[in-house]
């Protein structure tokens, strides 16, 4: 190929080591543990303001903060959670294990994700940049027209949320497309799509959910923009537009989001139940196909977010039927779990509490979440705290405990040394009582008639004792992050090692050193089977798991070329730089329009510096080579 | 089967993926699929908000429909110069190629050229963004619809004079396949919107009442 004559604008970071050598980083792995302490210091953050709005609710008519206070708060607990906390949390554990456990030593495009990082990380900053600059979003995390326009959302907060959001739907497009090309197209020789890992097949769902969920949002936040900044009409009622259709909208995204969302808790799990039972996972084809079932069919309940709108009965009976029949996936996948428990030799460590924890709890809000795909029932419910319980059983107990699961399950391969299972089981054991004594009794305060988003309720409505148990439930969730943290500061600054594959697993990460060198692995295995990596240690199970033959396998000459040579992509500033200028660019809609000479067009100055920044950074990235000569 | 190997060692550029797709392509239908939403949602507001304006300028006294079928042809043979573009890159003719993706470029200019007239002359009658709903959703549809195909320019014009310039590789035949699919995809999209705004047909702010007689007609 012909190489093209670009100046050098940056030059290639070289150091593996310090700061810029993580700013410059193309590495998977790297990117991962980016996502990861990133989204747990959201992680806190949401906490917080979790906890602040629990004390503000611990009694009636208490005023801790006040009600403008109090619907900023709600409002970035909600948005930090999902966006900021469980999507890349769920994108860190994309990121290390989808390449480790393909048997791939990269991901396909390594600069495009850390494009992504950094798009999540500018965005995620702005946003919370609010709080500062005159007040956070308080329009709720799901901003519902037209309270979000200027008449009713004066100030600038609810522009930093639609900008905000929308330079973080950016970064989880480019993060998606990555890792549906990597999955489909970077298996390790063998690897069918019938012998991926269930995480996998969950990772592969997600992205595909994500790529054609955000730009639904994106377009709905680029409307909203639109009408705060350029005083269009999207939602303006004046002028005939129709506040409905940002619901349509929002929640065309938002059900997807839901199993964006949860899938990858799934994934997690249906990883861990079968090493810690000692079984295979039951029935393997039906969870990879309720799985997928799941991303098209939660492409057709949006609307029952919105059955108290008045879409008549047509509408509402179509969503009825829609919403209880993805119930029957769900199922599947719960008595599947059960199924690969059942009889095995479980190993009941943190890791596998977490994953039993996390079955029970979505059972519950599972089966709270059935209860609204009624639209009578629902009339009842809508608004009220019995969804906020729903919800959070699903996503706390669902999501959260899932991703802990994962957490304690992989963090041997990932560092190198094993959590530890005192501390873990006392993490487990608080957060799950506080979980349920924060959210079991918000199930009876909401059929009892609590409104979601009230800052404060009169003495005399009956929820004063509720409100206090689940206050008190709130700050023994905080006790068990707490148990968290000094569990993960102890195992970071002991002396233990742990082994390569300290659980007997399945999967090929365990096959490599933990940590994983950087090419990950000397010698890309050939894949035969499902769970390859369990059959090549135990062949004599071949046949009574799986009902297949062990193939005796000529032995593959060992690679004589070691790590040293093997071709890794360098590492690059201009995902950062790129990243940096796009937000510069969405920010500059802000405010500090200038008048473009002899056109009647206004053009904000700040976003043409946040272009010309981007464009620099692009054509570095173009014309820079994925590889440098005689480079790593 | 035999002929299909044949041809893509021909080609030279059998994949060393999964599906036999290289990495780059894939991503280029991922994005595609993804940029179907981004063009869904903004044609489902168009078509949600089509006669509900309340006040004027409404599209039928001011969308110059004669205009805007020039500059759709223009787009369209855009797509034929395209497909020729990559026909000669593959036969490995470098001057053709490079004369078929400059001829992209130039009708891709001409459009965006007719469009920018056409957004002066609406402003100039009194249609704007803030306008009406029409102003609204017209503008930002056909907005970033333009700035596909300015993307789409750039990066063809970026090709013609950065990548095409030495002997053509499997690499930069790729290139173009990828800008191609990208292009033709955009044209596409003209189709519909250019149905959708142009085509189907419009009042002049009596469409509420035409939709509740079709609904007393239906019995709803």
């Amino acid at each position: 190929m012909t190489t093209i004559a670009f100046p050098t604008l940056i030059s290639r970071p070289t150091s593996y080591t310090g700061l810029w050598s993580w700013i410059g980083t193309v590495d998977h792995k790297r990117i991962g543990t980016l996502y990861g302490v990133t989204a747990f210091l959201y992680f806190l953050i949401g906490g917080i303001e979790a906890l602040i709005i629990r004390g503000q609710l611990r009694t009636a008519e208490n005023d801790l903060v006040s009600p403008e206070v109090f619907n900023q708060l709600f409002t970035m607990h909600g948005t930090t959670m999902v966006f900021m906390v469980v999507m890349p949390m769920s994108a860190a554990f994309f990121n290390w294990m989808i390449p480790l456990m393909i048997g791939a030593r990269d991901v396909a495009f390594p600069r495009l994700n850390a494009f992504s990082y950094w798009a999540f990380l500018f965005g995620s900053i702005f946003l919370n940049l609010s709080f500062v600059f005159g007040g956070a979003p308080d329009a709720g995390w799901f901003g519902y027209a037209n309270l979000t326009g200027n008449t009713y959302s004066p100030g600038d907060g609810v522009t930093f949320w639609a900008l905000g959001l929308t330079i973080l739907g950016v970064a989880s497009l480019a993060a998606s497309f990555n890792f549906v090309v990597t999955i489909l197209n970077m298996r390790a020789p063998g690897m069918g799509l019938m012998k991926m890992p269930v995480f996998i097949w969950m990772a592969l769902v997600t992205s595909v959910l994500m790529a054609l969920a955000m730009p639904v949002i994106a377009v709905a936040l680029i409307q909203l923009a639109m009408d705060r900044v350029l005083d269009t009409n999207f939602f303006n009622p004046v002028a005939g537009g129709d506040p409905v259709l940002w619901q349509h909208l929002f929640w065309l995204f938002g059900h997807p989001e839901v199993y964006i969302l949860i899938l990858p808790a799934m994934g997690i799990v249906s990883e861990t139940l079968p090493v810690f039972s000692k079984k295979p996972l039951f029935g393997y084809p039906a969870i990879v196909l309720a799985g997928a079932v799941i991303g098209f069919m939660g492409w057709f309940v949006w609307s029952h977010h919105m059955f108290t709108v008045g879409l008549g009965p047509a509408a509402n009976s179509a969503f009825t039927i829609s919403t209880m029949l993805i119930a029957v996936p769900t199922g599947v996948k719960i008595f599947n779990w059960m199924g690969t428990i059942w009889g095995g030799k479980l190993h009941l460590n943190t890791s596998m509490l977490f994953s039993i924890g996390f079955i029970a709890m979505f059972i519950i809000g599972g089966l709270s979440g059935v209860t609204h795909a009624s639209p009578p029932t629902d009339a009842q419910q809508q608004d009220t705290y019995y969804i906020v319980a729903h919800f959070h059983y699903v996503l706390f107990g669902g999501s959260i405990l899932g991703l802990f699961a994962g957490g304690y399950y992989w963090w041997p391969k990932m560092t190198g040394k094993r959590l530890g299972e005192t501390f873990g089981k006392w993490h487990f054991w608080t957060m799950l009582i506080g979980f349920n004594l924060t959210f079991g009794p918000m199930h009876w305060l909401g059929l009892n008639g609590m409104p979601r988003r009230i800052s404060t309720y009169a003495e005399g409505m009956g929820w004063e004792t509720s409100n206090a148990i689940a206050t008190v439930g709130a700050m023994l969730i905080a006790v068990s992050v707490l148990v968290f943290i000094i569990n993960v500061i102890r195992t970071i600054s002991s002396k233990q090692e742990a082994e390569d594959d300290p659980w007997d697993g399945r999967t090929l990460e365990w096959s490599i050193p933990s940590p994983p060198p950087a090419y990950n692995f000397a010698r890309i295995p050939q894949v035969k089977s499902l769970d390859d990596y369990w059959y090549t240690k135990h062949p004599e199970l071949l046949h009574d798991e799986r009902g297949e033959q062990a193939e005796s396998v000529a032995p593959v000459e060992e690679d004589t070329h070691g790590g040293g040579s093997i071709h890794l992509p360098s590492m690059s500033y201009y995902p950062f730089v790129v990243a940096i200028g796009m937000s510069i660019g969405v920010i500059g809609f802000m405010d500090g329009q200038v008048d473009i000479p002899s056109t009647e067009l206004q053009f904000p100055w700040l976003s043409a510096v946040g272009i010309v920044i981007g464009m620099w950074g692009l054509l570095g990235w173009i014309f820079e080579p994925v590889t440098e000569e005689g480079g790593h | 089967m035999a002929q299909a190997a044949l041809e893509q060692e021909q080609h030279g550029h059998v994949a060393d993926t999964n599906t036999g797709i290289s990495n780059r392509k894939l991503l280029m239908w991922v994005f595609l699929a993804s940029d179907c939403l981004f063009f869904g949602s903004f044609i489902a507001t168009y078509l949600v908000y089509r006669n509900e304006s309340i006040v004027g300028p409404f599209p039928n006294e001011i969308l110059d429909i004669p205009l805007t079928s020039v500059s759709t042809f223009v787009l369209l043979m855009s797509s034929l110069a395209m497909v020729l573009a990559l026909h000669y890159a593959q036969k490995s003719q470098l001057g053709l190629t490079r004369f078929w993706i400059l001829a992209v470029v130039v009708l891709g200019s001409v459009f965006l050229g007719f469009q920018v007239y056409e957004f002066k002359t609406f402003v100039n009658e009194g249609l704007t963004i803030r306008s009406n709903l029409f102003g609204t959703t017209f503008f930002v549809l056909t907005g970033f619809h333009g700035l596909h195909v300015l993307m789409g320019v750039l990066w063809l014009l970026g090709m013609a004079f950065a990548h095409f310039k030495g002997a053509l590789t499997s690499r930069s035949v790729e290139d173009l396949e990828m800008a191609g699919l990208y292009w033709h995809f955009v044209d596409i999209v003209w189709i519909i919107i250019f149905t959708v705004i142009y085509l189907i047909g419009f009042s002049d702010g009596e469409g509420i009442e035409t939709i509740e007689h079709a609904a007393s007609i239906i019995g709803g």
